[in-house]
């Protein structure tokens, strides 16, 4: 039954009972924190940069190049977008942290397509190089700007926000649209104007840099499937030898898309620079995230919708975990885990996989027994539940992920 | 008649070898000519050099009778060149559409391509052709001759006049390749050009209008069908009769080596090896005739021990072997020839000498107590060298750096020199030149004059019924016939390994 | 037979030189650029190292470097990414530095002790890496990042908190971390050893004889990958599983060995510190595992490559000091020296490998030809 709906129609309807269980589960722990628009908002803000990583490893893999230096590429973007968005502004810091990123991701292309490194070593290499270059330049240049350092810049200009009409009362054309969403949040339905109120959070007062974040999801997806550039990149991730005995130029669409993939890291790099998050460089801030973008990528099964949902998932704890002081929230999250690690047990014992029943059904009890057990949870645990959530994930499914064929395999021209 | 294609002077050098010395070759519009020679001769080079993908170091092109420079396969497509590779080139996870229309794909605005465009070409190709498919289907879900349709359609999506067919029938049953030769004809009769490689002179034979032969890189001649026989073409090829396989007398034992009971492995609660019970006797070769991915790679992985099966049991010299490691399996004399060297054989960036351990390192000469013996290996590697003519500059050079057939027989030398009691023969002697071919089936037939109990699995069915002493067919998992190598032909084994024949003669 | 094997060594050492010439050339134009003399740089810096006591700063650098270089090194051997030694050596770290507090022994014994400690932790960390791998089939790249992260912020920031030194010792010393442990628990220097050489080591410098420890890892490492049937199994497997496998040699069980192994290495790799100070600090030295990552792809995963790789960055890492004194350029230079020696150390190792594989591939086929024609 649910397969006949529409995906947008299914997307929204996980979503909505994910709220539910949220509002639901929130409620035993007495906080309110788990369905706040603040919370929500922290989600989507914490979500971009994994996503945009995310969207880069896409691009990446498909051309069938693997890019383990996306965390590189993302520091980059971090510092040529503050140091754009100093001298420039906030639109023009993203633009740079862009060509940043995109620097990194043609060192990338270098290595593993002209000279054929292994894709892996040459991506360790990258993010090794990366902090090096990083703080190099801070020492020559932010160090000389006042309230910067060697190892953090001034702080940052943004970009504007944006109310989307209708939904949430923003303009349109001057006109003052109504504010549907509030409308039902006001009412303080149960169930209904918690929706409502976490959806609104998502549509009022949004960054531009976000908007522009997630309109390029279905931009991904458009370009890669609908697109003759989109086609003939995917070829070289599936088979470049065969794209090359249709008279594609391989190298150069593998060349496109990790260019592409470092440009969107180094996008989202800027996007952590910016006040949306930290508004200023400082060093060590990307914390692992463009790994995490490239779990989100695996977890979204190399699909650009998947790869957001990937970054939600995994951004979600993050934003939480900023807020959570009494760690209540937290603690409202373990119950989480336990009632998803139960879904994943029914899943294993539907399909006779009894090995992985009883594995999801340990840690599900595990986590239950520490909910029950504590009234609030340690800060670190927090910390670390969105990698602890990429674990459980990759552990219980991905024997059934399809990467691209040729993904990470050498390619030399005229070599078949 | 006016000249498609004209190749004069022709030389590619590869590092050490000289794949194409001064070759000419002149191919009629509208005929199907033949390249005739054996692995190693210069044919697939030949190709890749008159459909852009190789450059030649000298001599011209000449295409329709314009001469032309070809530096990719973009300019020959230009040209209206079309090649069908012996391996396919197509995208598994990707849909028939996809594949077929990449490179040439239907422009909307935008950048955005027109699927519909290109599915109603296709379909218009299909149909032109008789060339049935689905143009939604991906790949992966078809089956070998599907996907050798689609590579033909890939072809002549893009208007070729002139079709390369490289070794087009390596991968097809008897049967199959009666399918794929009227299509050629139709191809044909609508005008086009066809370059057919193949080395199985019946074929060449009954489809050419004109066959050239090249051998060790040179042209040896062109001939017209109706003036040769299938021995001088052969030749031609090699200068000599071609080798025959032939197992001679029977040295069958009544000594069970290998006992394979009721064997069973599924893939997804699906049996792909389906209760196969088989005996191999010392001094005899059991052969295991079937179309590919009918089970015969998951039997070869249970007998060897890569793979658990879910029911049946093994028995090797009368020791159930059913839980045993491939260590203890490898030790008790289990001796394995793969079918794809480069993946299963050898260890490409490894010299000859650790080579030659591989599979055995456990044992003496090898290592003592756990620890490596160099000058055991290199001795020992010395001396497969010399005895099975594996042609090296040293024992020191990396396995890849030789070429197919010399590697071939390292790996037969390294498990000979051992002296196995049960040899798993896996396509033993594919992609190897006939020197070595000949070398390898020589060294089966005197291991099993000494009471080597071998199961040969090939697709090769002229080895099939010359080397066996007994075949099976194996079809969707089970064997469904046992055949008398001395009275069957390949044209009945091909029947049995469709499922045209009904059962025979199984157990 | 020695032609060759002089083009052997020729070529071997051709790519890491032509990476540090390439890098000096590079930080050369970037401190042009920036306004600063290269030339004068470099003099300090050399100038610097040629000192004992920074010879003895360099060398306790390069000790861990070298450890956990070698970590990495063996899961490349098996063509595993093991980049999870930064969690590894942490985790192992403050384990042991806990359990060396916990237990008074004679000094030899509590040595033994805590070093054990530490490769159990970092093999048992790794090795649960190796275990999702082969039965769950999870990335190894990707989980062992995974862990790095509940290694850190999760377990030894839990650790630290329970574990934390009473209120006097943190008020007197003022340090914060683990409880110290007894004196016997302490790896003495082997300044006596260097002094046999040279002068008497001033400034209260030790040279930390971690680096016997380092030097015993070195040579296992190389007796075990090249001298037994269990290093064979592992290469092997290594380069080709499908081939080892049929060869019988299980690749999953390769592969949780060469992540366990790669682990107790790693579990070394914070020894040198704890071996020194005794306790695990609140900010303990990091990054030395993913440095360590690079080093070993420097070194080419050999144990005196990447011995020398160790020496190399801890060269640059100990000499640059002397660039804040003297001024004569931005110690961070080292960081660019670095990045671009390792970016093209690992290009010049692929080129150097293809022209090595084109030629033995010529040399094959020239072998073919000259044979007697025409096999029997």
């Amino acid at each position: 039954m649910l397969a006949r709906l529409p995906t947008w129609a299914r997307w929204m309807l996980y979503a909505a009972a994910g709220v539910a269980v949220l509002t639901i589960v929130q409620g035993f722990d007495d906080t309110e924190r788990l369905t706040a628009v603040t919370s929500s908002q922290a989600m989507l803000r914490w979500a971009v940069p994994i996503m945009l990583a995310g969207l880069g490893g896409l691009f990446s893999e498909r051309a069938g190049v693997v890019n383990i230096g996306l965390e590189g590429m993302l520091i980059l973007g971090t510092w040529f977008g503050a140091w754009g968005a100093i001298n420039y502004g906030g639109w023009a810091g993203l633009a740079t942290g862009m060509i940043g990123g995109a620097l990194g991701g043609l060192v990338h292309a270098v290595a593993t397509v002209t000279f054929g490194v292994d894709h892996i070593i040459s991506g360790v290499a990258i993010n090794v190089t990366a902090p090096g270059v990083t703080r190099f330049l801070s020492s020559e240049i932010f160090a000389n700007y006042e309230g910067g350092s060697i190892t953090q810049s001034p702080g940052t200009d943004g970009v504007g926000r944006f109310t989307f009409p209708l939904l949430a009362g923003g303009d349109l054309f001057g006109w003052e649209s109504p504010d549907i969403l509030g409308w039902f949040t006001r009412q303080d339905w149960f169930l209904v104007s918690d929706m409502t109120g976490l959806a609104r959070g998502l549509v009022a007062q949004v960054s531009l840099a976000t908007v522009l974040a997630f309109a390029l999801v279905p931009l991904s997806a458009w370009v890669l499937w609908r697109t003759r550039f989109g086609l003939r990149l995917r070829i070289c991730g599936e088979h470049p030898v065969g794209g090359e005995s249709q008279g594609i130029n391989i190298y150069l669409y593998k060349y496109y898309g990790v260019m592409i993939s470092g440009g969107l890291a180094g996008l989202g790099g800027a996007f952590i620079a910016s006040p949306e998050l930290s508004g200023l460089y400082r060093e060590g801030q990307t914390t692992g995230r463009g790994f995490i973008g490239l779990a989100a990528l695996i977890f979204g099964n190399w699909r650009p919708s998947g790869t957001m949902a990937g970054a939600l998932l995994f951004g979600y704890p993050f934003g939480i975990g900023l807020r959570d002081l009494d760690g209540s929230a937290s603690h409202a999250l373990l119950l989480v885990n336990t009632l998803a690690l139960a879904a994943v047990t029914v899943w294993a014992v539907r399909r006779r996989r009894r090995f992985d029943a009883g594995l999801a059904a340990g840690l599900g009890l595990a986590a239950a027994v520490w909910y029950f057990m504590s009234s609030t949870v340690p800060n670190w645990w927090i910390d670390i539940l969105p990698f602890v959530i990429v674990l459980l994930v990759l552990v219980f499914f991905s024997q059934r992920l399809r990467m691209p064929r040729a993904d990470g395999l050498p390619y030399r021209r005229g070599e078949s | 008649m006016a000249l498609a294609i004209e190749l004069n002077g022709i030389t590619k050098r590869f590092p050490g070898v000289v794949a194409n010395d001064d070759i000419d070759l002149s191919v009629a519009a509208g005929e199907i000519h033949a390249i005739c020679g054996e692995n190693g001769a210069g044919k697939s080079t030949l190709m890749k050099i008159l459909y852009g993908m190789q450059a030649p170091d000298e001599g011209t092109i000449k295409i329709n009778g314009e001469p032309v420079e070809l530096h990719s396969p973009a300019e020959a497509i230009e040209l209206g060149i079309g090649m069908v590779h012996q391996h396919f080139m197509l995208a598994d996870q990707l849909t028939v559409l996809e594949n077929v229309i990449l490179g040439a794909e239907p422009m909307r605005s935008l950048g955005r391509i027109d699927l519909e465009a290109g599915r109603r070409h296709l379909d218009e190709v299909g149909r032109a052709y008789g060339l049935d498919i689905n143009s939604d289907d991906l790949v992966e879900a078809l089956e070998v001759g599907e996907r050798q349709r689609v590579e033909i359609i890939k072809v002549l999506y893009r208007g070729a006049r002139i079709l390369i067919l490289d070794e087009p029938t390596a991968v097809l049953v008897p049967q199959e390749v009666d399918e794929l030769f009227r299509n050629v004809r139709e191809l044909k009769a609508a005008g086009a050009t066809i370059l057919f490689i193949d080395h199985k002179l019946d074929e060449v034979l009954s489809i050419a209008d004109t066959i050239t032969v090249l051998r060790q890189g040179r042209t040896v001649g062109t001939v017209k069908p109706d003036d040769v026989t299938a021995g001088d073409l052969a030749e031609m090829m090699i200068g000599s009769e071609l080798p025959v396989p032939d197992a001679g007398a029977s040295t069958v034992t009544s000594e069970v080596a290998l006992e394979v009971s009721e064997l069973t492995v599924r893939d997804a609660e699906r049996p792909v090896v389906d209760h196969v019970s088989l005996k191999v006797r010392r001094g005899e070769i059991v052969g295991i005739a079937g179309v590919e991915g009918n089970g015969q790679a998951e039997m070869v992985s249970a007998i060897m021990g890569t793979r658990t099966p879910d029911a049946g049991t093994l028995a090797m010299l009368g020791r159930d072997i059913t839980g045993a490691s491939v260590r203890e399996r490898r030790q008790m004399g289990l001796g394995y020839v793969p079918q794809d060297r480069h993946r299963e054989g050898l260890l490409l960036a490894g010299p000859l000498w650790e080579n030659t351990a591989l599979g055995h390192q456990t044992e003496a000469p090898y290592s003592r107590a756990g620890w490596l013996s160099r000058p055991g290996m290199r001795a020992r590697a010395e001396h497969v060298q010399a005895d099975f003519d594996v042609r090296t500059p040293s024992i020191d050079v990396s396995a890849h750096a030789l070429s197919g057939g010399n590697q071939q027989k390292l790996i037969v030398g390294r498990e000979m020199v051992t002296e196995p009691a049960v040899l798993i023969a896996n396509h033993p002697t594919r992609g190897i030149d006939v020197g070595a071919q000949a070398a390898v089936w020589e060294d089966i037939r005197a291991a099993r004059a000494d009471g080597l109990a071998t199961l040969l699995i090939s697709a090769d069915l002229d080895e099939l019924i010359g080397l066996s002493d007994t075949i099976f067919v194996m079809l969707r998992g089970r064997l469904v016939a046992r055949l008398d190598p001395g009275t069957v032909t390949p044209r009945d084994l091909g029947a049995y390994m469709t499922g045209a024949a009904v059962e025979a003669g199984t157990q | 037979m020695n032609h060759t094997l002089a083009r052997r060594v020729m070529l071997a050492s051709a790519a890491p030189l032509a990476a540090v010439v390439i890098a000096v050339v590079l930080s050369s134009i970037v401190l042009l650029v920036s306004g600063s003399n290269p030339l004068a740089a470099y003099v300090d810096m050399v100038q610097h190292a040629s000192k004992l006591e920074t010879g003895v700063d360099i060398f306790n650098r390069a000790t861990p470097l070298y450890l956990a270089g070698v970590a990495a090194a063996i899961g490349f051997r098996m063509n595993l990414f093991n980049i999870g030694v930064e969690g590894q050596y942490l985790l192992a770290f403050i384990v042991a530095a806990h359990v060396g507090a916990l237990v008074a022994l004679p000094s030899a014994l509590h040595i033994a002790v805590i070093l054990l400690t530490a490769m159990a932790v970092g093999g048992a960390f790794s090795g649960a890496a190796g275990v999702l791998k082969v039965t769950r089939g999870v990335n190894e790249v990707i989980s062992t990042i995974m862990l790095n992260a509940v290694a850190i912020s999760g377990l030894a920031a839990w650790w630290i908190v329970e574990w934390q030194a009473g209120g006097e010792i943190a008020a007197t010393g003022g340090r914060v971390g683990t409880e110290p442990i007894d004196d016997s628990g302490l790896m003495p220097d082997i300044n006596s050893w260097l002094e046999v050489f040279t002068r008497e080591v001033g400034q209260g410098k030790r040279l930390t004889g971690m680096l016997v420890v380092a030097a015993v890892v070195g040579i296992a490492y190389h007796a075990l990958l090249n001298r037994t049937v269990f290093g064979y199994d592992l290469r092997s497997s290594g380069a080709n599983p499908s081939a080892s496998h049929v060869g019988g040699v299980s690749p999953k069980r390769m592969v949780v060995a060469a992540m366990t192994l790669s682990g107790i290495v790693a579990g070394l790799v914070g020894m040198t510190e704890l071996m020194e100070t005794g306790y695990y600090p609140s900010n303990p030295i990091t990054l030395l595992g993913f440095t360590g990552i690079a080093v070993a792809l420097l070194g080419r995963n050999h144990p005196v490559g990447v011995a020398f790789a160790a020496l190399i960055f801890a060269f640059l890492d100990i000499s640059s000091g002397i660039l804040q004194i003297s001024g004569a350029a931005a110690r961070e230079i080292v960081e660019i020296m670095k990045g671009v020696i390792i970016l093209t150390a690992v290009i010049a190792y692929e080129v150097v490998r293809r022209v090595r594989e084109r030629e033995e591939a010529t040399a094959a086929a020239e072998a073919m030809a000259t044979a007697p024609a025409g096999a029997p």
